[in-house]
């Protein structure tokens, strides 16, 4: 018998991946993957608790944060593609001009 | 006529503001036509209203009030005109020979490259100068004042490329604020007592709340005197006016003589409700006068610049006008302030026509047996000398024995001798320049083959220099004759008594009231004899030194090498000022500049700057460009505050 708790579990794991992914890869692409991962990983959450809490307000965020990843996505692939554009090379260490 | 006496100001303004912005794009004879016109129609529109107050008699004076300037509660300043007898007569002086000047300096500027900017501040001098005559109020005539105190700055320093002629313009300045300052705060104190500025309502309740010699009068007159002494070089704020010779000829001759620094003349006159309730400040005033007309005149005797003979000339006359004022000769005051402006102007352009004839020499010892190489300016320049030395029947003459007769009338007999005294020397040192410029030997030689040029700017020629000197042009000779004409016939407005009718005394009734009675006829001639006397002996010892026995003044600074030596340096006054103010001030803007400004403030906001450099510093490791890193603190924040949240 699947309880919330299974999917809040699932969740978390699914955002561990998705921070972990974002902290150790160097291809904005997969960075951005990892990103997706994580916002999914809150929308099974939001999801899950709008099913146990009998309340759709969950489900009504999660068509919000959709959208807002789908921008995010055309942003941020606008900006690998400029960046590739200009330096040869999405490597995302190289891009460090902001260092202090 | 009195609906459009908006237009006197108003046509300068628009020539001033036309020249201004387009005078660049502009041929000369435009800006001409411009310059020239708007002050010539503005002389029209005056000469208008001049008749409608001689035809109103008694009734004479109007209020015209443009627009509310400032309605803020009980507090209301108007942009309002007073036309009255003592304004129309200073209107027609104003723009009159402002007109005569602005032709002049057609011919004399005319290889100027600053053609347009001159005739701009010409013009903007011109309605500021009608601003502070027409206004109504104390705040108005306030505005005119300051305005005709930033032209003389922007003239004085016109060929503000001469290092002089810009450190006098910011003496000129700086001097007159000073009397400014005092003229302010007398403003104010007017307010803050009558609790309006208007002349009419200040005037109408002055007699009702005060006593003769009321504290709270003496204060506000002393303050208000304060102006005038600035503006109108007087001691001890004279210092500029001579120093102000280095702006172009027709400048000296509008503002340093015939208009700017009658200002405090006219102030006082105006103001005379105040002043006749205050004895004390009078008296300050017609001393104050009569010192500086002493003290000027002997300055005179020695100076060797043409121009800076007439200007001491004029703080001299300008003595004259205070004592006739401070005396409450109210109308002689501004009979002599007329005629004064008649002749001045005419020997400031006389001499104007000198450097140009003379490639821009004006030391008189390189002068001399100019007579027959320029007509016009030699007969000009003789009628003006008599009519300043007090010739009988020249302007100067009127004037002047009308002043001397009042103060000697109302029991000033000391300042009445030092007056007279003043006339003989006036006579002296101005008969002196004449001889010297116009007769004696050529001390320079006829250079046929040279054409020439027109320079203005003083230059000095060392040794024995060589011109071909020639008349100006008719732009600069006829206002020179009309000058003369009006130098030599304007004095018969106003004959004494005992000579004929008294046409000014009349005329000036509704603003001064009703003359005072008249001086008996035996007194009256023995005073008239003695000025006489005294200007004559004056022309006839300048020529005794200069024409007849040249080597007498040269034996006599010699054997008074000590006196001389103290009047050829002007007494030192400026070496003093320069010692007592001009100096301490220096040293103390050193101070807050290398003390308090680079080292205590700029060293405080430098330290905190410093300081803020190295705390950043510090925290500056925290960036370094991995965009993973960033990642990872804000993971590692949110986890931080959640964990917070959750085992709070």
């Amino acid at each position: 018998m699947l309880t919330v708790n299974h999917f809040i579990l699932l969740s978390a794991i699914l955002f561990c991946l998705g921070a972990v992914g974002v902290l150790i890869r160097r291809n904005p692409l997969v960075m951005f993957m990892s990103i997706e991962l994580m916002l999914n990983a809150a929308n099974l959450a939001f999801v899950a608790f709008s099913r146990y809490l009998n309340n759709l307000d969950g489900q009504i965020f999660v068509f919000l944060i959709l959208t807002v990843a789908a921008a995010e996505v055309a942003v941020g692939l606008a900006i690998i593609v400029a960046m590739f554009r200009a330096r040869e090379n999405v490597d995302v260490d190289e891009v460090n001009e902001l260092k202090g | 006529m009195i609906n459009y006496l908006w237009l006197v100001p108003a046509l300068p303004l628009a020539g001033a503001a036309i020249n201004a912005i387009f005078s660049r794009k502009m041929p000369r004879w435009l800006v001409s036509v411009l310059g020239v016109g708007s002050v010539g129609l503005s002389f029209l529109v005056a000469l208008a209203e001049f008749f409608t107050v001689l035809g109103a008699g008694a009734q004479g004076v109007f209020n015209v009030s443009i627009y509310s300037w400032i309605p803020v509660g009980n507090f209301k300043i108007d942009v309002a005109f007073l036309l009255d007898p003592l304004s129309a007569l200073m209107l027609l002086g104003v723009t009159g020979v402002g007109f005569l000047i602005h032709v002049y300096s057609t011919g004399y500027m005319a290889e100027d490259e600053s053609y347009g900017r001159f005739f701009t501040y010409l013009n903007l001098f011109v309605f500021s100068m009608l601003i502070l005559v027409l206004g109504s109020n104390y705040l108005l005539m306030y505005v005119g004042w300051a305005l005709v105190g930033l032209c003389s700055y922007l003239l004085i320093s016109f060929w503000f490329t001469r290092p002089a002629a810009a450190a006098a313009g910011k003496k000129a300045f700086i001097t007159t604020r000073i009397g400014d300052f005092g003229f302010g705060l007398g403003v104010i104190l007017i307010f803050v007592t009558f609790g309006s500025l208007n002349f009419a309502d200040v005037f109408a309740r002055a007699p009702q709340m005060f006593q003769l010699g009321a504290p709270i009068i003496t204060t506000i007159t002393l303050l208000l005197f304060a102006g005038a002494v600035g503006k109108s070089a007087q001691l001890p704020l004279y210092v500029w006016l001579p120093d102000a010779m280095e702006g172009p000829t027709p400048v000296s001759a509008l503002i340093h003589a015939a208009t700017m620094v009658t200002a405090g003349v006219y102030m006082v006159a105006r103001s005379h409700v105040l002043f006749s309730l205050a004895p004390f400040s009078s008296e300050v005033v017609a001393v104050i006068g009569a010192v500086t007309a002493l003290f000027a005149a002997t300055i005179a005797l020695t100076q060797m610049d043409l121009k800076r003979v007439l200007a001491y000339s004029t703080i001299s006359q300008l003595g004259y006008m205070f004592l006739g004022v401070g005396v409450a000769a109210y109308g002689a005051g501004i009979f002599h302030l007329m005629t004064h402006a008649f002749f001045k102007a005419l020997l400031f352009l006389a001499a104007g026509s000198v450097m140009h004839a003379m490639n821009g020499v004006i030391d008189m010892r390189q002068l001399g047996g100019l007579r027959s190489k320029m007509r016009w300016t030699y007969i000009t320049f003789f009628a003006a000398a008599l009519a300043i030395s007090g010739f009988p029947l020249f302007s100067g003459f009127f004037s002047k024995d009308e002043i001397l007769a009042q103060a000697f009338e109302s029991g000033h007999i000391i300042l009445w001798a030092i007056g007279l005294l003043t006339a003989g020397l006036t006579a002296f040192y101005i008969f002196r320049a004449f001889f010297l410029t116009f007769h004696t030997q050529a001390r320079w030689t006829e250079d046929e083959g040279r054409k020439t040029e027109s320079r203005h700017s003083p230059s000095s020629v060392v040794g024995h220099p060589s011109f071909h000197p020639h008349e100006s042009p008719a732009s600069m000779t006829v206002p020179l004759a009309i000058l003369a004409v009006l130098a030599v016939v304007a004095g018969f407005v106003g004959m004494p008594s005992v000579m004929g009718p008294n046409f000014l005394e009349g005329f000036f009734a509704p603003v001064f009231g009703e003359a005072a009675a008249a001086i008996p006829a035996g007194t009256e001639w023995m005073l008239i004899g003695a000025s006489v006397a005294v200007g004559l002996i004056g022309i006839g010892v300048a020529y005794w030194f200069y024409i007849a026995s040249p080597e007498i003044p040269v034996n006599l600074a010699a054997q008074f090498k000590g006196i001389y030596t103290l009047l050829w340096n002007k007494y030192y006054v400026d070496e003093f000022y320069s010692a007592v103010f001009v100096e301490p001030g220096r040293r103390l803007a050193m101070f807050l500049w290398q003390v308090i400004d680079v080292q205590v403030i700029d060293g405080f906001a430098n330290g905190l700057g410093r300081a803020m450099a190295s705390f950043s510093g510090a925290l500056r490791g925290w960036q370094t460009g991995y965009a993973r890193a960033y990642a990872l603190l804000m993971l590692v924040g949110t986890v931080i505050v959640i964990g917070w949240l959750m085992l709070r």
